[in-house]
């Protein structure tokens, strides 16, 4: 009886997997097919406004760039605070709490948010407040990895550089940073693999815009949201860039997840 | 014998942050220029704690108090000055600038060879070059580490093998002069080969600097100390010479633990 119950037990769950696997690879076949009939040439070098992807591609990193210079320093900071300096206090175990509620939510809140913080006040959409939303939305994940990738390193080498006569600010930054420095590098990897996939915190913050442009305080293009407003329109080249362009992001944010594994992997052997 | 007394325990008691009851109870101890001072005793009997206050390592993290003096003499004045008035960060560098520090667990910087032993002479400002080259190069021969580096001293310290990372901190630790050393276990992570070199390394090292050593190993206490301190739960049980401490103990708790009855 046991052995029948094993056997039906493997069954289903054999099939669970193979049915997440098969919507997966559905998914990527789809991507792919529709993805590479629609590019070419033409997309990379003109603009949306001509169907092409130019603008959306540079504008889409240019907020993701200002997103980790403002997202960074600000996670850093925090996480060498509560692994440094707040000694487990109890504001310390609040910061923690904290962080991984903000993990986990929902991005479109977060649009909202800078929404009502930013666009609301100066009364239009901007790449400013699209780059300040994903800063946002990396923060919790920078300070996360900070604070844990710091908790790794021996609390021996502390001690050694504060034995050898140095201020604790220098051990910091000359030591424990440096022996913390491939996690917390792979940690801001992934973080950006995160933001450069997101729809929802730009969609009513920089909102989008069809023409290239490098001023942050107009609407601003990028790819999530050209992708959203171009499937839903019924001329079908259209939907073909929004085709392209989704494939190339999915490739993207895959190159980047692996190239954060693989420095983990290299670190661990 | 003409001993001159370099730091000086006085009535001192120490409890870790949350303790209620201190964990170093009223220690005298002195420790003596250019002598060995081992501290035995076995495990939680405080060896440990005691040696870390000498530097006010304790001090990284809050809550732990305080009571006695550690006196250090001023090398200038020849004074005995008490370690717990310096209360000021700058003062507290220079303390750990004069007493440097050996961990069991060799602790190599995340930087090269040169830079590991560089590290505490650029805090102390020294910026020209050819000195840096020279001081290195001196720490280095003194920690007999330098014909095994003098290749590869643009290295990462962390390929070194764990004798000669330890070689390579107590380099770093002597190249900065300090006028006494502490050594925490230094030998207890490492094979009887560079356990060998580094006690070797410490009956040479005692021409120029105080070591004070904690160690679990008695023969060890018994090859390369002058002066050895029995400790047994937070209390100093008894300090003579090493040959007096070992071949004539004056009390039965220390001549119990010497002869292996417990521990």
């Amino acid at each position: 009886m046991r052995l029948v119950i094993n056997k039906i037990v493997l069954f289903l769950s054999t099939l669970a997997a193979l049915m997440g696997l098969m919507f997966l690879f559905w998914i990527l076949i789809t991507l792919t097919l529709k993805g590479i009939n629609a590019l070419n040439i033409h997309i990379f070098t003109n603009d949306l406004v001509n169907n092409g992807l130019r603008n959306l591609l540079i504008g889409q990193f240019i907020l993701a760039f200002l997103a980790v210079i403002i997202g960074v320093p600000i996670g850093m900071i925090a996480g060498i605070y509560l692994q440094e300096y707040s000694f487990d206090n109890k504001y310390a175990a609040f910061i923690r709490n904290l962080s991984d509620v903000m993990m986990s939510a929902p991005s479109i809140v977060i649009g909202t948010f800078i929404y009502a913080i930013v666009v609301m006040p100066f009364g239009h959409m901007s790449g400013w407040a699209g780059a300040l939303a994903l800063a946002v939305m990396m923060i919790p994940i920078i300070v996360r990895t900070t604070d844990d990738m710091l908790g790794l390193v021996p609390r021996e080498l502390r001690e050694a550089g504060i034995a050898i006569g140095a201020p604790k600010y220098k051990v910091i930054f000359d030591i424990i940073l440096k022996a913390a420095k491939v996690g917390i590098m792979t940690g801001f990897l992934l973080a950006f693999a995160r933001i450069i996939g997101e729809t929802a915190p730009l969609l009513f913050t920089s909102g989008n815009n069809e023409y290239f442009t490098l001023d942050l305080n107009r609407e601003f293009p990028s790819l999530t949201v050209a992708i959203y407003n171009l499937s839903t329109m019924p001329d079908k080249n259209l939907v073909d860039i929004a085709w392209a362009g989704a494939f190339l992001l999915t490739l993207f944010v895959l190159v980047i997840n692996l190239l954060g594994r693989y420095i983990v992997k290299e670190k661990k052997r | 014998m003409n001993l001159e007394k370099v730091m000086d325990i006085k009535n001192f008691s120490f409890t870790y942050a949350g303790a209620e009851k201190p964990s170093l109870k009223k220690i005298n101890l002195p420790v003596y220029e250019k002598k060995v001072t081992a501290l035995i005793g076995p495990s939680g009997c405080g060896k440990s704690t005691l040696l870390r206050s000498l530097n006010r390592i304790h001090d990284l993290y809050p809550g732990n108090r305080y009571e006695g003096e550690i006196l250090l003499k001023n090398q200038k004045t020849k004074e005995m000055e008490n370690i717990f008035n310096y209360k000021k960060e700058n003062e507290l560098i220079n303390l750990r600038q004069r007493v440097g520090m050996i961990f069991q667990k060799p602790t190599p910087f995340p930087m090269s060879i040169y830079d590991n032993i560089a590290y505490g002479l650029r805090l102390q400002g020294k910026k020209d070059k050819k000195e840096l080259d020279e001081r290195v190069e001196a720490a280095l021969k003194g920690a007999a580490l330098w014909d095994e580096v003098k290749e590869r001293l643009k290295d990462d310290a962390r390929g070194l093998s764990g004798g000669q990372q330890q070689r390579l901190c107590i380099a770093r630790a002597i190249a900065v002069e300090p006028e006494v050393l502490l050594m925490d276990e230094p030998t207890s992570a490492l094979d009887p080969i560079s356990t060998v070199a580094i006690e070797e390394l410490v009956t040479k090292l005692k021409d120029k600097v105080t070591i004070v050593i904690v160690t679990h190993n008695m023969q060890q206490a018994s090859r390369i100390s002058d002066f050895t301190a029995y400790m047994y739960l937070g209390e100093l049980i008894e300090f003579g010479t090493t040959e007096q401490i070992f071949l004539n103990p004056k009390k039965k708790n220390t001549a119990d633990y010497i002869s292996g009855k417990f521990g």
